[in-house]
């Protein structure tokens, strides 16, 4: 019998030796072909690990709760890590496996596994060593978003939440050669850099009150009542982390641009690793998070408005990628809204589902990219007929996304909205509804305008080979089965599963909801295929009616313009100022010092005239001077 | 008497002195040396005689014996350096000057 913490450090050995191996062989790197097999090997052993605890857990506790139990615990497998004086180490290192853990630890195996295939067929034309380098990071990233999620403190969770920023930096500027790159991985990192400042000083301070870093001894003291007298401001701080992770309102900025990485980069950083984790982040503090409601209903008032932004964003945009980005912020913005109005199982069943769906979407992009050589949409069009399969799990994915049934979005995204509505959260609520039809809309759009309309795109477009394929089929499936999770499944439900409690269920919300958010749904769907596909009404009319929004939109709403504002007016000009300060007050305070010095030493040294009779008048004199003191004081 | 002849070796010292600090020939130096030597002779002696003290007659001896080797000594290194520099004037051999 493998014990759930054997299994959880054998997900991460998988990965883990996968890097370790890559990074320290430079000739099976440059080999490219081995070194993705090598890597293929890791995530594999990860994902066989993974189902097995899903698999495990799930029995588990549908057994434990089939007996009358009450509440499951967590497992946990700690070392000392940083020790101090006392009993308790300062730091510990291991892994924290629970339900939460287990299924995001799955979907992060399945979904590394699955682009690191697909990537064989989408990089097929890189040199081998680009290849190997690729392979190198995706084990390393895999490995870190696995080492957080299993993360048994906040020190360990934050040390891979920084080697998460820092595999996702590489991976966006895999191209560095091209200039537009290499900048939107800079801006990637010093973005999501801005929140991860409030983390670390949120961490800390909430040590400097409570004196641990786990999650175990926080979990329990809160719960029994002791809350920490700031817990609202730490709890902020740390909540600006998963800002700027999971590209919440306002630095969701670096996700769009984040789209010069390779796409199967794209649909790995958006469906499981990277944003993902800001969202985990909170899920998994969660008892804390409880304990001061003005913060949750922050997260949720940000989720909601960041979701309806990055809706509007998505509108007018015309390259696929982008499109598909705006979505994930916008999605983000349901989990984090969800998760903001307590319905913490309906914001983590959202983040699998979303997972598994926008995976495919930004795949089959991807496959659509590599036919075509542009993201571009508007050379675009009629792709339907040379590429029938990839327009088919596009399509798909496209469905689950907008949340139409029997499609697995349908489901998570009920919940949310229920769940938000049972809050009395009057305002998200109405965010999220608009979001719904914009979401639709959006998403149908890129649908109609790549692979139906008018035009063709030139050249000869066809489905990508199998190796791509698979991972696609594969993931529309799931897209279809992950409706399951919304039912019970060997005498369990997923809420049961995951709040380790009987009769946890998802919230509904009152009955005219799910004939409300399809129909807003299809409503999107509807005005989509009339705008794009009929034509029956003009885009120049739609653009018109909004006034002025449209343009704003296109500049972002002025928001990069603003960050560029602040760094050059704000940043720069204290950076000058600094700079002036160390040249001539610091500087100048050394720069005397130094001067005094030489001046003295070059003084000094003519009494050394090298004349022997010269020191002989010295003794001379010196002798006279103490005979006459030794006379004057005897 | 001892003060006749310790007044006696205080002139011959400062002679001395006064020799080794002003003539800018190193064998005027030497010279001057000798002489300042010769003084510390001079009191060893007196003292000796004055007290009674055999050692100082010893100690004497000695000295006389060590001045001739330092003249030795300082002569030959006088014409080494003549031979090097063509020149024993003091002023000249500047050569630790900083």
């Amino acid at each position: 019998m493998v014990s759930e913490t054997d299994l959880a450090l054998l997900i991460l050995a998988g990965p883990f030796g996968a890097a370790l191996l890559l990074g320290s062989v430079p000739p099976l790197r440059r080999a490219g072909r081995l070194a993705a097999l090598v890597s293929l090997a890791g995530i594999g052993v990860a994902l066989f690990a993974a189902a097995r605890l899903v698999t495990e857990l799930w029995l588990a506790r549908a057994a434990f709760l089939a007996h009358g139990g009450s509440a499951v615990r967590e497992a946990t497998l700690t070392l000392p890590w940083l020790t101090q004086a006392g009993p308790v180490p300062l730091a510990t290192a291991g892994v924290y496996v629970d339900a939460l853990a287990a299924a995001m630890a799955a979907l992060v195996a399945l979904v590394a596994g699955l682009v690191q295939l697909y990537s064989l067929g989408y990089l097929a034309d890189e040199p081998p060593p680009a290849l190997g380098r690729y392979y190198l990071y995706q084990s390393l990233f895999a490995f870190a978003m696995l080492g957080l999620v299993f993360a048994p403190n906040f020190l360990q969770l934050f040390v891979f939440w920084e080697l998460v920023g820092l595999c996702s930096y590489l991976l966006i500027g895999f191209y560095y050669q091209r200039p537009a790159a290499a900048r939107a991985a800079v801006k990637a990192f010093w973005v999501t850099k801005l929140g991860d400042v409030g983390f670390l000083l949120g961490i800390v301070l909430l040590w400097g009150a409570t004196g641990t870093f786990e999650f175990d001894t926080l979990f329990r003291a809160v719960a029994g009542g002791t809350v920490p007298a700031n817990l609202a401001l730490y709890m902020t701080l740390i909540y600006l982390g998963a800002v700027g992770k999971s590209a919440q309102f306002p630095l969701h900025v670096w996700l769009p641009d984040a789209m010069e990485g390779p796409t199967p980069v794209s649909a790995l950083i958006h469906a499981a690793t990277m944003v993902t984790a800001g969202v985990f982040l909170v899920a998994r503090a969660y008892p804390l998070f409880e304990a001061v409601p003005w913060v949750l209903l922050l997260i949720a008032y940000v989720g909601a408005f960041t979701a309806l932004l990055a809706a509007t964003l998505a509108l007018g945009e015309s390259d696929l990628k982008r499109v598909l980005a705006y979505s994930t912020v916008s999605q983000l913005g349901y989990m984090m809204t969800a998760l903001g109005a307590g319905a913490l199982v309906a914001g983590v069943l959202h983040l699998l589902l979303h997972g598994f769906f926008k995976a495919l979407l930004f795949l089959a992009a991807g496959a659509v990219i590599h036919a075509v050589h542009t993201n571009d949409m508007g050379a675009m069009g009629r792709l339907g007929r040379a590429m029938p399969k990839t327009a088919i799990v596009f399509v798909v994915g496209t469905l689950a996304l907008a949340g139409v049934p029997p499609f697995s979005g349908f489901v998570s995204k009920e919940a949310i909205l229920g769940g938000v509505w049972e809050a009395g959260l009057r305002g998200p609520f109405v965010l999220l509804s608009v979001t719904v039809f914009l979401t639709a809309f959006y998403m149908f759009r890129a649908v109609f305008l790549t692979f139906f309309g008018a035009r063709g795109a030139g050249g000869h477009p066809h489905d990508p080979p199998g190796v791509m394929m698979g991972p696609l089929w594969l993931l529309a499936v799931l897209s279809i089965a992950g409706t399951a999770l919304g039912g019970a499944a060997l005498g369990l439900t997923f809420p049961e599963f995951l709040r380790g409690a009987p009769g946890a269920s998802l919230p509904h919300g009152p009955a005219w909801l799910a004939p409300f958010s399809v129909g807003l749904a299809l409503a999107g769907l509807l005005l989509a295929w009339l705008v794009y596909q009929r034509r029956a009404v003009s885009v120049r009319a739609l653009t018109r009616g909004l006034g002025p929004l449209p343009a704003w939109a296109a500049q972002g709403y002025g928001l990069d313009a603003l960050y560029v504002a602040v760094y050059r007016g704000a940043v720069l000009a204290l950076g000058r100022l600094v700079g002036w300060i160390d040249r001539y007050v610091v500087d100048g305070l050394v720069n005397v010092a130094s001067a005094a010095t030489l001046r003295a030493g070059a003084d000094l040294r003519q009494i050394q005239t090298g004349r022997a009779q010269d020191y002989l008048y010295g003794v001379t004199a010196g002798v006279l001077l103490v005979l006459v003191l030794w006379r004057l004081w005897a | 008497m001892l003060s006749a002849y310790l007044l006696l070796a205080a002139a011959m010292f400062a002679i001395g002195l006064f020799g080794v600090l002003t003539r800018r020939n190193a064998v005027g130096i030497l010279l001057g040396l000798e002489l300042m030597l010769n003084a510390v002779n001079i009191n060893l002696v007196a003292f000796a005689h004055f007290n009674g003290a055999v050692a100082g007659w010893v100690l004497t001896l000695f000295t006389i014996a060590i001045t001739v080797t330092e003249v030795a000594v300082g002569l030959a290194i006088v014409i080494v350096i003549f031979r090097v520099r063509r020149t024993v004037d003091a002023d000249h051999l500047n050569l630790l000057r900083g």
